[in-house]
């Protein structure tokens, strides 16, 4: 995958590094709201986006019932099937990314601002049942009947703790974010018969090429890609600025506190956010598996990376700042790799982001969800 | 509960333990010292002690060789990155960059084409971190909080990256024949004995536990303080919150280079896969563990990652899930770290430090 991108035309590398970053802008918007309402780097989206593709994955061959092939041929389907199999892909992916970036903050977040829920309880007492459970037996079904039993007492435990709990330092969010993240990527791996796998997608739709652009081949993937995203990415936008609960959000992030006092419920503004950023993760996850037809545990990390990089360099905290700097990295990663070789391709990403950020300090756009702060 | 009770519940045990130490007098604190130290020296054979033996011991791998390779470094790591993110309060997420730049220079200078002692080599490691440290650091210290994270994660892809596709730092292939520490009287450094690199390298932590502790008391420590509670404030009382934090970033990644050049010593062969992301977001996780801005708690912190994966080796595939909720929890039910910083109550109390 690397070295024939140094062959290629100009155009075909505009076109290919737009179809990429958009992607990435559409991971980047989930840190950057994350960060614009807690000041959080979100280390865990990157697995949110993981569990997405996953979610793709049983849609297409579990509820959609499609192989990876049919008779030695990929499954291609058209017409109304092929739109209803896409969008109901779609769905499921922002519906589990969805669920699993609010199960992630009520988790693993929210009792470190020290407004620990029953719900955050019950998982965390599920958890520690299932990792003690492995003391003693390593069969999946015992290890998860002796977690639900300890569930409940423990939780009753865990709440009473949280009645105390108070707001934790910066860095400890920081800390449950990358364990979180650890935690979700090795269930990833070991789900399943086979672990740490790469899981091919059956590939429904047919790639074909729709129009040459000056000997650049726009393929109808890159297409849906680009049109996927900014739908979704104006329908967030306009979430955010014309709707109360986006007034929420944008109150939230420039000042929680007096957000708090003026009667916002700051925490569920951030679960909101969270539900958003998760939704436009599993819609990033339906584009990424559409247009390279895989997926494997760790498949989130060095996306994520570069979206979060997305994010800074377009000014974090700012939702067309993500798209913008996704575009940005998507371009420069590939027009770097024609010209230095695509071993230098990471490196390339970095060195923009640090020349950018030595000009200007706070991204291309500067930071703001919804308006400057100071 | 009022608010001064819920302060005294969580910060009462750890005072009760440091004022009853405190209180005795000088000899009785000296010769606890010394008894701590030397057991200590004696780790290697904690395994051969009745009931200490069955928690210490590493199933499956040999717990000299975990000791050395894992549990040593993660605490100088972790006493390093302790200068950058605990006392300066910068979030450094790319460490393992000074680490490879020690590592792959001592590898460089003894091995192959220079043949370099090991004697020579390690200062000079340790110069080439710090300089790496200054050349990062001027241009990014401008920078505050987050962004500075993710240029420094950027940083040390790019030394990885960089070694992956250098010839002369042995490409993807890596460095071998790395050399030893010379061997004095007793203590012969080699492949099947682990233990004299033990002395070495606890001797080394000692070092830097005394250097950083009469660092952390001085002015350049009230500095970094300064600068890690209140930048704009420090920079208004006329420290020069640049030049501090540039030095902050040089000795931090002076030890890691330390630490770095020690490890490539002590394995013989180093590739551009010992020096992942990942190990940067564990050295992090074993500072924020352990306790930020405190030197006890860091090395607690940095025993605990670098022993915890392999005592339960056992549970296999899944011992990292086991660490990840591990960390989780801890966060959840102790966010200050196991041993937290002594003047914490003062710093970490709201989230309007954050800035």
């Amino acid at each position: 995958m690397r070295d024939w991108l140094i062959y290629r035309t100009f155009w075909d590398l505009t076109v290919s590094g737009v179809a990429l970053g958009l992607i990435y802008a559409l991971i980047a918007l989930g840190y950057t709201m994350v960060y614009g309402v807690l000041r959080l780097i979100n280390f865990a989206h990157s697995e949110i986006f993981m569990v997405g593709t996953f979610g793709v994955l049983i849609s297409l061959t579990q509820v959609f019932g499609i192989n990876l092939f049919e008779d030695g041929e990929y499954p291609y389907r058209s017409g109304i099937a092929l739109v209803m199999i896409l969008i109901g892909s779609t769905v499921a992916a922002m519906v589990v990314s969805g669920a699993g970036a609010v199960v992630l903050e009520r988790t693993a977040y929210r009792p470190l601002r020290g407004a620990g829920d029953t719900f955050g309880a019950v998982v965390l007492a599920f958890l520690t049942g299932l990792i003690a459970s492995f003391l003693f037996t390593d069969s999946m079904m015992t290890n998860l009947m002796i977690a639900a039993v300890i569930t409940g007492p423990l939780a009753v435990v865990y709440v009473r703790i949280f009645r105390k709990g108070r707001q934790a330092p910066r860095l400890a969010f920081l800390i449950s974010a990358i364990g979180a993240s650890m935690a979700m990527a090795e269930a990833g791996a070991t789900w399943g018969r086979d672990e740490r796998v790469m899981y091919k997608t059956p590939r429904v739709l047919e790639k074909k090429v729709l129009l040459n652009f000056y000997g650049a081949d726009v393929r109808i993937d890159y297409v849906i890609v680009a049109f996927g995203a900014i739908l979704m990415m104006t329908a967030l936008l306009l979430f955010v600025n014309r709707t109360r609960l986006g007034r929420g959000i944008r109150a939230v992030a420039q000042d929680a506190e007096t957000a708090r006092i003026l009667g916002v419920n700051v925490n569920s503004v951030i679960l909101v956010t969270f539900l958003l950023g998760g939704a436009m993760a599993g819609g990033a996850a339906m584009m990424f598996t559409l247009v390279y037809d895989q997926t494997r545990f760790n498949i989130g990390f060095l996306l994520g990376v570069k979206s979060f990089t997305a994010a800074v360099l377009g000014g974090i905290g700012n939702i067309k700042g993500a798209l913008l700097g996704g575009i940005v990295l998507g371009l420069a990663e590939n027009y770097g790799s024609a010209i230095f070789g695509g071993q230098w391709k990471d490196v390339i990403a970095f060195i923009v982001l640090l020349v950018v950020l030595m000009f200007r300090p706070t991204g291309i756009l500067g930071e703001s969800l919804g308006k400057a702060r100071v | 509960m009022s608010l001064t009770d819920a302060f005294r519940r969580r910060t009462a045990p750890q005072l009760r333990v440091s004022n009853k130490f405190r209180s005795l007098p000088k000899s009785a604190r000296w010769s606890i010292g010394a008894i701590i130290i030397a057991a200590c020296y004696f780790t290697p054979y904690w395994p051969d002690v009745p009931v200490l033996g069955w928690i210490v011991n590493t199933p499956g791998t040999s717990f000299e060789n975990v000791l050395t390779d894992q549990i040593m470094m993660f605490i100088l790591v972790a006493l390093g990155l302790n200068v950058v993110v605990g006392f300066a309060g910068l979030l450094d997420l790319g460490y393992v960059g000074f680490y490879a730049v020690g590592a792959y220079t001592t590898a460089v200078m003894t091995s192959g084409q220079f043949s370099w002692p090991w004697i020579a080599a390690m200062p000079l490691s340790i110069l080439m971190a710090m300089i790496a440290g200054v050349v990062l650091g001027t241009p990014t210290l401008r920078l505050r909080g987050d962004y500075l994270a993710i240029v420094t994660l950027g940083f040390g892809e790019i030394i990885r990256i960089t070694a992956n596709n250098s010839d002369w730092l042995g490409g993807p292939r890596g460095i071998n024949k790395i050399a030893r520490p010379p061997s004095f009287g007793p203590f012969e450094f080699s492949v099947l004995n682990a233990k004299p690199y033990w002395y070495l390298g606890f001797t080394v932590i000692l070092i830097v536990i005394f250097a950083l502790t009469r660092l952390e008391n001085s002015r350049v420590g009230r500095a970094w303080a300064a600068v890690r509670e209140d930048e704009d404030a420090a920079e208004l009382m006329g420290v020069n919150t640049f030049k501090f934090k540039l030095w902050a970033f040089a000795i931090g990644a002076a030890i890691g280079g330390l630490a770095g050049a020690l490890y490539a010593s002590k394995v013989g062969f180093i590739n551009p896969d010992n020096f992942q992301l990942q190990l940067s977001i564990l050295f992090l996780a074993a500072v924020v563990l352990g306790g930020t801005g405190s030197m006890y708690g860091v090395i607690m912190g940095g025993i605990l990652v670098a022993w915890i994966p392999e005592r339960f080796r056992g549970f296999d595939t899944r011992r990292y899930f086991v660490f990840g909720v591990v960390l989780v929890l801890v966060m959840v039910f102790r966010p200050q770290g196991i041993i937290p910083r002594r003047t914490a109550a003062a710093g970490i109390s709201g989230k309007e430090e954050s800035e």
